[in-house]
């Protein structure tokens, strides 16, 4: 068994080929089956097996890019059931950008956010009133709704508008620290709520609780985008963007301030860190990201409504940065595919076995235990389980080392600070 | 790297072993029905219709209510259809009342080929997202409570619904008020949730354009037990009557604060008091309170009481307002599917013939209500009626009924 | 305008100060373990609803008794509360232990996650439990004491109308006072309560001084628990109707009366409590008389959280409360 592993900790062909194995297994299962929960999130298990693989990373990232755009695709379109996995994906998605936003904030710079969904709700709204009619109640001139084309300017718009809030919140709210800052972002969570749902008067802006219907769903060259596997590669685009984002903001001067702030604030302001604009740009950066996937939500619900930003929706993406690993990328991308599939899949599945197995009278079941309804009991569960036994998640953070050799050999090359060793790391952190 | 290393073995192993089981155990019920129509010809093809209500949260005893109607329904049918050589089957999805969980139960559903129809929901927050999933899926819903007028007036193919709409029911209750009750000064309550707003707002144009005043129109917050605040405002503005346009369980704590309160003016409410919680909740204080409903009282016909009987007894529990709207729903879905089953020379028919059928339903004499569907799917017999609870009992006393008006 | 403002006066007085006395005992629970531990503990709100939750249970559980017709309503008042904090108290003890004490040296931002892990475990946990048992998790009790009275307020300036008072609402203003002087007492005159300062100040030189310090937090959350049960009592008969999330909006409230009134003292807290409960009732008695309308009293709540929020920004230390010098 060790010689084995050892075998294949040295030989990437290997690696390369028990990957490919997997991938072939997983996806003609899913492509075979008609629904098969357990064949989906094997495939989606793949891109975690190639996460644990020896291979450099450019090799990494396009084996991840040949799987997301064509293997999964393709493998889940056998079926009838495409629409619903890519769904299922397309949310994940969605999830994955807003848990890598929240990351920033509380990961990173360690700032806890309790009302993270309310700049969900900023992006959502921001396309949701001017693709509807409803723009026309304040903006004279009957330019309302926008069509479809206008969704692409959206995204960075809707990014930008949650960004600005961000950084509205936040300039009062980093007068406070710690837990108070929780509460507070909490606070701010239901404001924001609150006031969405009655902004109908004296000037109707949301149309309050009625929501707003009939969003113009995305149109590119006269292409209309109404499908998940449309959405599906709408959501890949931006979450490419983001995650290559992220991961350039985790190596910059301000990703390492965020991390000093986190560690130690006073000692990082004495070593000459802003600490105010340091916060900020956590907030606005990490709003921004849900906030573009907010403008993709609305499009593609065509219908949003205050319901959609509650409390438990700012906690389930928490649950998911701290599941993942608060700080750690992947951790992250993983525990947010990982309780979007619970909570869509897994436990909707799961209770139709249930009620299945109740109608033909194998089991009674009380209603109360049905699984769908335990989605707080085991949200609560993963928090404390989490918090007491892995507080670094499933795939804790790993802070760049840089061995001393390779710094001095940089000073001594008289080369500018900075970029040269960012790139001689890079490439020793990926061999 | 040797924890990697570890780890991706480890992971590999794993994975490969659930695969082997994910292969032979699969899920049961997607394999079940690949099973059962891949077996082709007629005999026990498998036809689903899915329910979607809340069956969890605040409304989940009026969800449940849908589910079990629906289900009676399917399983009275059943025979009919096996006859025919095809196995009915329901698949009961949980929206929990939320649009987000709703739009994707309908993305499953919506790959799920062997559902032909959808009975649900029970929010209209939640019908209006949904059905724009089911007209991409050409899949027929009819809602047994969604009463929002965007519902249908967004003139989607699959949208249908048998109760009445909020344009009707609303100024339904206002006539009442103002006509037969003779109500003047009237504070209207309403909870900031898709359905109360509506309902109230109907409620209080129709009462304005009646010659009423609206003495206040204020909101409460669902979810909350202290109601004095808005209640303070009613006892300042004296009123004679008093709307609330919102779930039972805060219609209930309403009228039981507001009689503690000393106000004494007429209650009424809209089809979501319609419920035995409310009585549990209002307890003696919710006498003489009024409630407009799109169902009817079952209990006063025979056949209407043999019906509630028959699913007490079945499920033993009491009918509730939604069960029967459930059952009539799924007797026009099902003999929607057989006309198309019909018209399809005995084969399993598109889902584009079931949703045209469905549409086309004329004259169908239900348990509660007959059905016609008009040109965007509103059931032109609908009907709203006006309940009073003479006692702390539920139902209340059914004391008025009033018809389509258009 | 002013009229109808004036008009409504006591009977907002009235029910702000019964909403107020809630607030504020279970702002105490939140003090409490705040001054010790420096720990919000986000759990507490959903001990205020457990407490709730188990007095209509025992008060179910006697009138099948048949207990409730035999005895007066006062001896089951007082026995239904005092189940109800034993229960909560050593709830509140079972928390600390298994979700707290683990994490005592981990950062505050997982204690702090933590703690709101545990807070929807209890939610889901009684909603669970309610639903099997009734089949429905909102849960309507008996009523011990139902009857309300006018008070003749109008007699005092024309200006003013008669208020109704339940008499649920005294014994909410009684027994709040209650715990609160024996709270008030117990931390300044016994030997415990000392202990509890003397942890408060420096749990370090404490332990030194041969203080138990795992004793005292042991106390510490079994008492604030208590109370906060206690209020849930209060809270179920006086509404007579709850559910598992009544909690969650409630402590954010309490909390903001801690806050207000600086945390960590306990004289802050029942002000605190008391000026939130009557800013929330008159401003959602009022918002939409004096802007006109365009905002009503939907906006109460918005209301109550920017309190929290100003308070935390220009007065972190609250009211009464001493600032603290950041330790390096």
């Amino acid at each position: 068994m060790s010689a084995f592993k050892t075998a294949l900790q040295r030989n990437k062909w290997l690696q390369l080929g028990l990957l490919a194995a997997f991938v072939l297994v997983s996806a003609a299962s899913v492509y075979l089956t008609d629904r098969s929960v357990i064949a989906f999130i094997l495939l989606l298990g793949s891109l975690l097996l190639l996460y644990y693989t020896t291979l450099t990373n450019g090799v990494k990232w396009a084996i991840a890019g040949l799987l997301l755009v064509l293997i999964i695709p393709f493998a889940t379109g056998g079926g009838p059931s495409h629409e619903s996995y890519m769904e299922v994906a397309t949310q994940c998605g969605i999830y994955v950008a807003m848990a890598l936003g929240l990351n920033i904030v509380v990961g990173f710079a360690g700032l806890l956010d309790l009302g993270f969904v309310a700049f969900f709700a900023i992006g959502a709204y921001t396309y949701g009133i001017f693709a509807t009619g409803q723009a026309n109640n304040f903006i004279p001139g009957d330019l309302f709704p926008l069509s479809g084309n206008y969704f692409w300017l959206f995204i960075v718009l809707g990014g930008l508008m949650a960004a600005l809030f961000g950084v509205l919140l936040g300039l009062p709210v980093l007068r406070v620290k710690g837990d108070y800052l929780a509460i507070v972002t909490l606070g701010f969570g239901e404001i924001v709520r609150i006031i969405f749902n009655n902004l109908e008067k004296p000037v109707n802006i949301t149309n309050g609780a009625m929501g707003l219907s009939s969003i113009s769903p995305p149109n590119l060259f006269g292409l209309q985008f109404t499908f998940p596997h449309q959405f599906y590669f709408i959501v890949l685009g931006i979450l490419f963007v983001v995650i290559f984002g992220v991961r350039r903001f985790e190596h910059s001067r301000i990703g390492r301030s965020w991390k000093a702030v986190r560690e130690n604030e006073i000692a990082a302001q004495s070593m000459g860190i802003p600490l105010i604009r340091t916060k900020l740009t956590a907030f606005a950066i990490g709003a921004s990201f849900s906030g573009l996937m907010g403008v993709v939500f609305a499009a593609k619900q065509t219908f949003i409504d205050p319901s959609s930003f509650t409390l438990l929706e700012s906690t389930t993406i928490l649950v998911m940065v701290v599941l993942g690993g608060m700080g750690s990328v992947p951790g992250v991308i993983l525990g947010a595919v990982l309780v979007t599939l619970l909570n869509l899949q897994v436990l909707t599945e799961f209770t139709g076995w249930l009620n299945q197995l109740s109608m033909q009278g194998i089991i009674s079941l009380p209603n109360a235990l049905s699984p769908v309804k335990m989605q707080r009991f085991i949200f609560g569960a993963i928090l404390i389980l989490i918090a007491i036994f892995r507080p670094h998640g499933l795939i804790s953070a790993k802070n760049r080392k840089i061995p001393l050799s390779q710094v001095k050999e940089g000073e001594a090359n008289e080369h500018p600070e900075g970029t040269r060793i960012g790139q001689k790391v890079r490439r020793v952190n990926g061999g | 790297m040797k924890r990697k290393t570890l780890g991706f073995v480890s992971m590999a192993l794993l994975m490969s072993l659930v695969t082997a089981c994910g292969n032979s155990g699969g899920n049961p019920t997607a394999n079940g029905s690949e099973a059962a129509s891949s077996s082709g010809g007629a005999a026990g093809t498998v036809i689903k219709i899915a329910t979607q209500s809340p069956l969890s949260g605040s409304s989940s005893i009026q969800g449940e209510a849908i589910r079990l109607g629906a289900q009676m329904a399917l399983e009275d049918r059943a025979k009919e259809f096996k006859d025919l050589g095809f196995s009915l089957e329901l698949v009961p999805y949980d929206d929990q009342g939320d649009a987000k969980k709703g739009v994707a139960n309908s993305e499953m559903i919506g790959a799920d080929q062997a559902v032909l129809g959808v009975i649900g929901h029970l929010n209209s927050g939640v019908s209006i997202p949904s059905s724009v999933v089911y007209e991409k899926y050409n899949i027929p819903m009819i809602s047994p409570a969604s009463t929002a007028t965007e519902f249908t007036d967004r003139k989607l193919k699959v949208a249908n619904r048998v109760v009445a709409r909020d344009d009707f029911q609303g100024p339904a209750g206002a006539q009442y008020a103002v006509n037969e009750l003779g109500a003047k000064n009237i504070f209207v309550i309403q909870d900031k949730t898709a359905y109360g707003q509506g309902l109230a707002e109907a409620f209080r144009d129709e009462a304005q354009k009646l010659g009423a005043t609206i003495a206040g129109y204020e909101a409460i917050t669902v979810g909350e037990k202290d109601f004095n605040g808005v209640l303070n405002i009613a006892l300042s503005k004296k009123p004679d009557f008093i709307f609330f346009g919102g779930l039972y369980a805060e219609g209930g704590l309403l009228v039981k604060q507001a009689r503690e309160k000393g106000i004494t003016a007429p209650f009424m409410g809209g089809d979501a008091l319609d419920s035995s919680g409310m009585v549990e909740i209002a307890g003696d204080s919710v006498k003489d309170s009024l409630y407009s409903s799109v169902a009817t009282d079952i209990t006063k016909s025979a056949e209407g009481k043999k019906w509630a009987d028959r699913y007490k007894e079945k499920f033993s529990k009491n009918a509730e307002g939604y069960s029967v709207y459930a059952y009539d729903s799924m007797s026009v879905m099902l003999n929607a599917v057989k006309s198309a089953i019909d018209a399809n020379g005995g084969k399993l028919p598109a889902r584009e013939a079931v949703r045209d059928a469905v549409r086309a339903t004329k004259d169908f004499k239900g348990v509660a209500t007959e059905v016609s569907f008009d040109d965007i799917g509103d059931n032109v017999y609908a009907k709203v009626f006006i309940y009073k609870f003479e006692t702390a009992a539920y139902p209340g006393s059914l004391v008025s009924e009033v018809s389509k008006q258009k | 305008m002013l009229a109808s403002i004036l008009g409504s006066l006591p009977q907002v007085l009235i029910d702000g100060l019964a909403l107020g006395a809630i607030y504020a005992v279970v702002a105490l629970g939140y003090t409490m373990v705040y001054g010790i531990l420096e720990l919000i503990n986000f759990a507490h709100g959903e001990v205020f609803m457990t407490g709730a939750f188990v007095g209509t249970a025992t008060l179910f559980i006697f009138d099948d008794a048949g207990f409730l017709s035999s005895a007066p309503g006062w001896i089951v008042y007082f026995i239904v509360i005092l189940i109800s904090m034993i229960v909560t108290g050593l709830l509140g003890v079972l928390i600390e232990r298994i979700a707290y004490r683990p994490l005592r040296r981990a950062p505050k931002l997982i204690s702090l996650i933590s703690a709101i892990g545990v807070s929807f475990v209890l939610q889901d946990l009684i909603r669970f439990i309610a639903e099997l048992i009734t089949g429905n998790y909102i849960v309507s009790g008996i009523s011990l004491f139902n009857g309300s009275f006018q008070l003749g307020t109008s007699s005092l300036t024309s200006s003013f109308s008669d208020a109704f008072v339940k008499n649920n609402t005294f014994i909410i203003l009684g027994v709040a006072i209650l715990l609160m002087l024996g709270l008030d007492l117990f931390v300044n005159r016994t030997k415990w309560g000392v202990a509890m300062r003397a942890v408060a100040q420096d749990r370090e030189t404490a332990s030194l001084m041969s203080i138990n310090v795992n004793k005292v937090i042991v106390l510490t959350f079994f008492i604030g628990s208590a109370l906060g049960g206690a209020t849930g009592v209060l809270f179920a008969q006086q509404y007579g109707t709850i559910d598992p999330y009544i909690g969650y909006i409630l402590g954010l409230k309490a909390f903001t009366a801690a806050v207000l009134g600086g945390i960590g003292n306990i004289r802050g807290a029942m002000f605190g409590g008391l000026a939130i409960g009557l800013l929330e009732m008159f401003a959602s008695a009022n918002l939409g008389l004096i802007t006109n309308g365009s905002f009503g009293s939907e906006y109460k709540d918005v209301f109550a959280f920017a309190i929290l929020i100003l308070v935390l920004i220009f007065k972190p230390e609250g009211l009464f409360g001493r600032a603290v010098k950041e330790k390096v």
